[in-house]
């Protein structure tokens, strides 16, 4: 009844300094959990956007909603917990790859879409774009590696207006 | 008292539209376009321009506390009576964080204030300067809303749309932040450039579904309470609430919030309930098959328990807040509305169901189970110096308390009948609320009388303020209930920490509040004894400015009816006689 999942929001706020501090400030203070936020310029250049991944059950949800309604600089709240959405992340990894594993790794890379960026003869820096879980998986095949650097932009999202599937993700 | 020293005479327009005005004179012509007469503040550097400014017109007096926190508490005291935006002011570091704990307090009870900070240079913001603090870091949380004005031109929409959050909707408090740079540059004004604000929506209006439901749950129930709180006052929706329960008979009970909503005087009044609410009102709640609650928050003090509450009820909730709604305790029929417009909708088609058998029952608790306390023994108890003044004091006074027993005491022994005649920090609590809040009150009603029924402790915490009354001619009176205790901490600590004392005696030394009293040029008067109780009351309601009289009380007195804390109906613990 009460399971705590993953949730995605995706939030038009106005873009002015101070926001994402009022935002932060309501999820730390209320004790809710967020699991990434990533916020950035929309069409409209007085509008910014804001996925948030939220760590919450239903109810939860409800009031994590309504509270960011509450913001002034609130545009517009959408919750994708109840309609499909497309997502993505970008995830940059350092992975400690000599020259005779560098085959091995590259095989991974590929095969996850990702590409080289920098490569010197101790590591290879390597960018992968996709949904944040096929990331999640990404990072625990790479990891026996050995992992250097990580970092992840956290997750991107949209309504999906496409008919023909019925369900997100 | 003029406070008009300058040669220029009084300014309160400009005298050419094209004519150059400096950042705190926009300030104050947008003051005087939202009405304001009245600014609760204390100068410093960063700040002293706006003073300047406000002191060259006669449409805006300042009242100069001795305290910011004063000044804070006064703005809400001001706003909690008239409805209107308090206004408070202050300068930058110090003075600022000094507002915070009533902009706190305004924001916990929906009491619309705008607080106005001076603040560094723009040059030197984030150079750790002298006087600098992030006042509108620190407060984000704590406000509806809040500006650095970083461009003199959007002065005048700041201002207005400041006063617009704060009194529309749910209300709260909004501050301004203005550094002194901006308050000392020119520019020529345009007080008509409106805010674009394309998301705040503050107005909500019931849908007419959700009303015929209610009116249909109200219709079936057998055993319905009305649990109501700030927002009928927020809303002054007091009359329409009479209203449905003239037609309905349904029995009320009031948070500490809504006291005043509802005539206490009334049949079907049963006061306050929750932690320290009166028997009947705490059974009924528990028993009620239908809880009509209008405009609450289902806050911790008043729920106990939150599963247990009202827990064989269906609930109707009307909020204009849609945020409350389901954020402590689920509602059957949710209603997102102005309270006063929602009871209108309601009252057009609400009819009674049958209650018979459920008033005959509150009937029944009211008189067995009313609210009492030994009267006997030698000293003077709080309950029965609350209980004298309501009988003494006008229809119409006002009454302020500062947090602890006291204010508890007078919430349940003081008998209001009016809205907006109860101005104490109920959601935050704050200590030294009383005698700054008293002031406020004073000024905006000058021709009531305003009582702060204070303790010996919250008292202390802002005593300062009697200056601010004489110098200003506020004639707000306070009663301090002297147990030399911090009663409510010490009742805990005899209730349910084995008597073990936590530093809660403050009876050392014995602080002489007369002389405190007498060297600021306050009147007052001490009572020690039963039988001079009536007579140091009517002394202090006849004396004609600020008047304090110290009642010194018994501080084994608790308060009574209690409900521990996260405990339920069967928790209550209740007079043994």
């Amino acid at each position: 009844m009460t399971t705590i999942k993953r949730q995605t929001l995706s939030v038009l706020v106005e873009n002015r300094s101070g926001v994402l501090a009022r935002v932060a400030g309501l999820f730390s203070g209320r004790g809710f959990n967020i699991a990434s936020l990533t916020v950035g310029e929309t069409e409209d250049p007085e509008l910014s956007r804001m996925t948030i991944v939220v760590e919450a059950d239903h109810r939860m949800l409800e009031q994590v909603v309504k509270q960011l309604r509450k913001i002034i600089e609130t545009v517009k709240v959408e919750d994708f917990s109840c309609r499909p959405f497309v997502s993505s992340e970008l995830l940059m990894v350092k992975v400690a790859a000599t020259a005779s594993q560098r085959s091995e790794v590259m095989d991974l890379v590929n095969i996850f879409n990702g590409k080289v960026v920098d490569i010197d003869t101790a590591s290879l820096t390597i960018r992968f774009v996709g949904e944040t879980v096929l990331l999640d998986d990404l990072v625990e095949v790479l990891r026996p590696y050995g992992l250097k650097e990580l970092a992840r932009t956290g997750t991107v999202a949209m309504a999906r207006e496409s008919k023909t599937r019925s369900a997100g993700e | 008292m003029t406070k008009k020293q300058s040669s220029e005479g009084l300014i309160s327009a400009r005298r050419s539209e094209n004519e150059p005005m400096r950042g705190c004179e926009i300030i104050r012509e947008s003051l005087v376009n939202q009405g304001v007469k009245h600014i609760f503040g204390y100068p410093g550097g960063a700040s002293m321009e706006i003073h300047h400014a406000l002191n060259k017109t006669d449409k805006i007096q300042l009242i100069l506390t001795r305290h910011e926190q004063g000044a804070a508490f006064a703005a809400g005291g001001y706003a909690r009576v008239t409805g209107e935006v308090g206004v408070c002011m202050a300068t930058s570091g110090p003075g600022a964080t000094n507002l915070i704990t009533g902009i706190q307090d305004a924001m916990m009870d929906s009491i619309p204030l705008v607080a106005i900070t001076g603040q560094v240079p723009t040059s030197v913001i984030g150079m750790d300067a002298f006087q600098e603090s992030d006042i509108v870091g620190a407060t984000k949380q704590m406000t509806k809303h809040n500006y650095l004005i970083q461009d003199i031109d959007s002065i005048p929409e700041i201002f207005a749309e400041a006063f617009y959050l704060a009194k529309s909707g749910r209300p709260g408090a909004v501050l301004i932040d203005i550094p002194k740079d901006i308050q000392q540059s020119y520019t020529i004004p345009n007080f008509s450039r409106k805010y674009k604000r394309p998301g705040y929506q503050p107005n909500y209006e019931a849908n007419p579904r959700q009303i015929k439901q209610a009116a249909k749950a109200i219709k079936q129930a057998r055993k319905p309470v009305i649990y109501c709180g700030g927002g009928v006052i927020s809303s002054n929706a007091s009359e329409e609430l009479v209203k449905l329960v003239e037609k309905t008979g349904i029995p009320v009970t009031t948070t500490m919030t809504g006291l005043g909503s509802y005539p206490e005087d009334r049949d079907n009044a049963l006061h306050m309930l929750g932690m320290h609410g009166t028997e009947y009102a705490n059974l009924a709640v528990s028993q009620a098959d239908l809880l009509i609650a209008l405009g609450v928050r289902f806050d911790d003090r008043v729920t106990g328990k939150v599963s247990e509450f009202a827990k064989h009820g269906k609930i109707i909730h009307v909020d204009i807040d849609p945020a409350e709604i389901n954020k402590n305790k689920l509602a059957d029929i949710p209603i997102t509305s102005d309270l006063k417009e929602a009871l209108i909708k309601l009252n057009e088609t609400v009819e009674p169901g049958d209650y018979e058998r459920w008033l005959e029952q509150i009937a029944e608790w009211k008189k067995n189970r009313p609210l009492r306390y030994k009267s006997s023994g030698e000293k003077i108890q709080p309950q029965a110096v609350c209980e004298k003044l309501s009988e003494l004091a006008p229809d119409d006074a006002i009454i302020s308390t500062g947090v602890g027993q006291h204010q508890v005491f007078t919430a349940l022994h003081y008998t209001f009948k009016h809205p907006r005649t109860w101005v104490s920090s109920c959601g935050l609590g704050s200590m030294g609320f009383g005698l700054p809040a008293a002031i406020g009150a004073k000024l905006a009603c000058p021709d009531r009388e305003v009582i702060n029924v204070d303790g010996d402790g919250s008292f202390m915490m802002n005593q300062q303020e009697l200056a601010a009354a004489v110098q200003h001619s506020i004639g707000a009176k306070t009663i301090i209930l002297n147990n030399h205790h911090l009663g409510m901490v010490v009742q805990w600590e005899d209730r349910f920490y084995g008597g073990d004392r936590g530093d809660t005696y403050i009876g050392e030394p014995a602080v002489d509040f007369l002389k405190i009293s007498e060297g600021m040029g306050v009147k007052a008067a001490r009572v020690t004894e039963k039988s001079e109780l009536e007579a140091g009351i009517k002394q202090l309601l006849d004396h004609d400015g600020p008047f304090v009289l110290e009642v010194v009380v018994s501080y084994e007195e608790h308060v009574l009816p209690m409900i521990p804390s996260n405990g339920t109906i069967d928790d209550m613990i209740v007079p043994d006689f």
